[in-house]
């Protein structure tokens, strides 16, 4: 055949691989590649400086061992798996979702400002927005203290864990809440109609006609603020490199490979987040897929 | 907005509710909520509205001296003017990178079957979710050490390019798709060659859909910390994002008033750029695709 | 200018569907040739397999004396107005008339002189400058017609150019097109759904269904003579009434009525056995209706009377079977009433089993 069907401009397959090519290059070789190389890096001694710098050695699973084993890398992800419980899936979820359903009864200026805001939480820069919450949990000056009248309390020392929780809710809360608005937009108002005459209240509303219809929006978000917050480095920004009762994965790895040297051990550590990363995004998928057959 | 009508029927209806208690405890209720809301999510920005205007903030929320000599401060000062120019650099190159590379590889994918072509989108989407910057950290960090990169701009260009141009190419594609496949064949008829269509009819006709990604692309590198934080070494290349880090965590008391103004220069050109094309183009489009 | 030739044209979709199967034709220089047929009959893909746009699977295509079958659509020196215009939105009027010789690389002021004149000829003045957003689409249909013109191509191929437009803009549009169809003698295929466009516009008529050709003739073959029951069915805006029955003693016969047999098939179909099936074919206006008995004629009830302006379409029924007339809107039947039908022997049809149009003289032609 000398025109693919759909080949509406005559591109031909040789061109348009040619015309792929430059994208799929740049991605293989700085997004494939790196991870490919967490495999082989994770199985050696490789360091920053001094001579396993040089000559890298093979310890096959020894670096895993050692994460694994370790209490440090174990808190880590256990810290972790708190930020994204507390942040994301209360957090952020809760909130965006009580947002996107009070908002739609409210009028409209109002709603504008609050969207406006929850909004740019979300936009200012991290490096900002975390300088911001710095100030904001301030020990001697901090406008929290001022406000709660818990003058010289040092926010981030005393509750590290409720800080950066708190800090990543304000920064989340606006994507739930605009998917959620999409979401609740899409039940058609003749269900509600029709559940309103038959007498229920909001609360069976939401349960019989809102949750249903929303579902796969629910999942959807969950797993997608799952996966960013699991990935975020932010917070290393707000607490800084010496608080350890804040540590969570994204400032272990940089701790553990860049500050202190050790890229192999880093690099197991990575690939172990990785892995986790994949099964989140292939759940996500799979409903996505399910959605769109 | 689709909500509108609903929100409207509800009040009519819980008009009608011959309920007015409850009815009026839903209106304290939803009072409190948002007023709580928004003092939440206003409080920390506080700061940012009112330290630059101010001759002396401090690090607590106060109504200001007004005065715009902050500003002042922060023209005089070089590292804050050329973090600024590195930032507007790193973003113009990342978004004429995946513009171009994304653009032609969407247009490719569009209209022809190459095989495994929906696999390839399914992965490249797969990979750019879990090789994040934090995870991929240390092999990043090595893989442009080898291609001796680092310290340089084009290497930070790169590495957020490939990680953004996966979601590119998915959603250009997707408008690529929606392009009329007669605008191409007529072209085409008139004997015009594959490179002048993708320039005379395609280009233009996605111009909406190539201006958001452009934009998306540039809010990406304005904000982005760990990767030139990571690559780059020396102070002169950082861009905005890492100097204001280093702004009030190296040693020594912080100067206030340069952060305030420049945090507030830093972050007005995203916020602008993000409300001015939310209101072109919805937030439903962008509500999936901002990290 | 030019001819089109098909030679055993083929065009066969992955999985085996034939958009185009084993297809010779030839389209005179000049002509206003329509492809008609319902949709998926490939009339379509046949336009667009002359455009080049879709890829030959087996046999030839020239225009002109060139065998064009491989070669690439840019270089065919066709133009095609689409269904949907595809005007370029970010173009206005002038750009999208003088696009076509910007690829052709003319002079800049030369292009648009010629988009001017062109936009002249076609009544468009005053919109040069619009967008074709600002363009109702009648003017839209007419600048792609401009834009198709001003290319200067040996073959206009239009892929149902009308159907976007409402009715009373057709009906303006089609006459549009036909005079500019005579004053330019370019060659012109046409694709359409429409028999009435069709009979109205073209020179020429090819009856498509299943990637064949059903019958090839002029407007008043095909009207007249319909090759086989596809075709009856599908030309005239009332249909055919397509009786099936039998022959029974020199007469046709269904139910408990008899026919007498059409003119032209009379003899042939005399000679044929008793109880060999047929199918009696006859427009509805070409039968006449009355109160009174008359020699020939069949009895029925009224059963449906439907308003058609001037006219009316009054269904009668015999058991199962429903014949219709067209009658004066003076002699408005009531319902039930028995009324009596005589179709026109001169006019009437007689097809065999298969569906082939029976005559006495020379046999039923299918497709060309």
């Amino acid at each position: 055949m000398k025109h693919d069907d759909g080949d509406v401009a005559g591109l031909g397959r040789p061109r348009a691989v040619a015309f792929a090519l430059p994208a799929l290059a740049i991605i293989g070789v700085f997004l494939f590649l790196p991870a490919l190389w967490t495999l082989w890096l994770g199985l050696t001694n490789y360091r920053l400086t001094g001579t396993a710098a040089a000559h890298p050695k093979v310890v096959w699973f020894d670096n895993y061992r050692t994460a694994l084993t370790d209490h440090e890398f174990r808190g880590a992800l256990w810290r972790t798996t708190l930020f994204v419980i507390g942040s994301a899936l209360i957090g952020q979820s809760l909130f965006g979702f009580s947002l996107a359903w009070v908002l739609q009864r409210v009028r409209k200026p109002i709603r504008s400002v609050v969207e406006f805001f929850v909004l740019l939480a979300w936009i200012v820069p991290s490096s900002v927005s975390s300088f911001l919450w710095f100030a904001l949990y301030d020990r001697r000056n901090g406008t929290l203290n001022a406000l709660l009248g818990t003058k010289g309390t040092a926010w981030l020392i005393q509750y590290p864990m409720w800080s950066i929780v708190v800090f990543n809710t304000w920064v989340g809360t606006a994507f739930s809440m605009l998917l959620y608005r999409s979401a609740l937009g899409s039940v058609p108002p003749s269900q509600l109609e029709s559940a309103r005459l038959a007498g229920a209240g909001p609360g069976a509303q939401l349960r019989d006609v809102i949750f249903p219809h929303i579902r796969s929006h629910i999942l959807t978000n969950t797993l997608l603020i799952t996966l960013w917050t699991f990935n975020v480095f932010t917070p290393y920004l707000l607490t800084g490199p010496a608080n350890r009762k804040a540590e969570i994965m994204a400032g272990y790895i940089y701790r553990t490979s860049l500050r202190v040297g050790e890229l192999g051990q880093g690099a197991a550590i990575s690939l172990i987040m990785i892995v986790i990363n994949l099964i989140i995004a292939l759940v996500y998928l799979r409903v996505l897929r399910e959605r769109t057959p | 907005m689709s909500a509108s009508p609903v929100a409207e029927r509800s009040t009519a209806m819980s008009r009608f509710d011959a309920q007015p208690i409850r009815h009026f405890l839903g209106v304290i209720g939803r009072t409190v909520f948002v007023a709580f809301m928004l003092a939440f999510f206003t409080l920390p920005v506080l700061w940012l509205v009112f330290a630059p205007f101010d001759k002396t903030p401090g690090l607590g929320v106060s109504l200001p001296e007004f005065t715009i000599a902050n500003f002042r401060t922060l023209f005089k000062s070089s590292s804050a003017l050329s973090a600024l120019r590195n930032s507007l650099i790193l973003a113009g190159g990342t978004a004429a990178l995946v513009l171009v590379a994304g653009s032609l590889a969407s247009y490719a994918l569009s209209r022809v079957r190459i095989p495994g072509r929906d696999m390839l989108l399914y992965v490249l989407l797969l990979m750019s979710s879990i090789v994040t910057g934090t995870a991929a950290m240390v092999p990043t960090f090595q893989l442009v050490n080898e291609l001796h990169l680092i310290d340089k701009m084009l290497g930070v260009v790169l590495v957020i390019g490939a990680g953004t141009l996966p979601t590119v190419i998915f959603i250009l594609k997707d408008f690529m798709d929606n392009i009329p496949k007669s605008y191409e064949e007529s072209a085409r008829l008139f004997g015009a060659r594959p490179l002048r269509i993708l320039w005379d009819v395609v280009v233009p006709t996605a111009r909406s859909g190539l201006a958001a990604i452009a934009v998306w692309a540039v809010v990406q590198v304005w904000g982005n910390f760990l990767v030139p934080y990571i690559l780059l070494r020396s102070p002169d290349k950082s861009p905005a994002a890492v100097v204001m880090y280093t702004f009030y965590t190296e040693g020594g008391q912080p100067n206030l008033r340069l952060i305030a103004a420049f945090a507030l220069v830093y972050s007005l050109p995203v916020v602008l750029v993000y409300f001015f094309v939310s209101r072109r183009y919805g937030f439903r489009f962008y509500g999936g695709i901002k990290r | 200018m030019a001819s089109i030739r098909t030679v055993k044209l083929t065009k066969e979709y992955p999985g085996g569907v034939k958009g185009v199967d084993d297809l010779t034709l030839d389209i005179v220089d000049g002509e206003f040739f329509a492809l008609l047929g319902p949709s998926g009959s490939g009339k379509t893909t046949l336009l667009r397999t002359i455009a080049g746009l879709e890829s030959v699977t087996a046999g030839q295509l020239f225009i002109g004396s060139r065998d064009v079958t491989q070669l690439d659509p840019g270089r065919r020196n066709v133009a095609m107005v689409f269904q949907d215009y595809a005007l370029f939105p970010h173009m206005s009027t002038a750009d999208n008339i003088a696009y076509p010789l910007k690829v052709k690389k003319v002079h800049k002021a030369q292009r648009y002189a010629t988009a001017e004149e062109t936009a002249d000829a076609l009544s468009l003045q005053g919109l040069l400058g619009r967008r074709p957003s600002q363009l109702s689409g009648g003017q839209q249909q007419r600048v792609a017609l401009a834009r198709a013109v001003a290319s200067n191509p040996d073959v206009f191929l239009f892929d149902e150019p009308l159907s976007n437009l409402d009715a009373r803009l057709r009906l303006e549009a089609r006459t549009f097109l036909k005079q500019l169809q005579r004053r330019l003698g370019v060659t012109t295929v046409f694709v359409t759904h429409d028999q009435a466009e069709a009979l109205a516009l073209a020179d020429r008529i090819a009856i498509m269904d299943k990637g064949r050709i059903q019958q090839l003739g002029t407007p008043r073959d095909v009207f007249r003579a319909p090759a086989n029951t596809f075709v009856a069915a599908f030309i005239g805006s009332v249909p055919m009434t397509l009786i099936p029955g039998t022959l029974a003693g020199g007469r046709f016969a269904f139910g408990e009525e008899r026919l007498e047999l059409p003119d032209e098939a009379a003899t042939t179909a005399a000679a044929m056995p008793d109880g060999t099936a047929v199918t009696y074919g006859a427009r509805p206006e070409y039968i006449s209706m009355s109160s009174d008995s008359r020699p020939g004629a069949i009895a029925g009830p009224v059963q449906v009377v439907e308003h058609l302006g001037a006219s009316l379409l009054v269904s009668v029924a015999f058991g199962d079977q429903l014949v219709q007339a067209v009658v004066d809107e003076d002699h408005e039947p009531e319902i039930g009433a028995t009324v009596y039908l005589l179709p026109n022997p001169r006019r009437a049809l007689l097809f065999d089993a298969e569906g082939t149009r029976m005559a006495d003289d020379a046999p039923a032609e299918a497709g060309g």
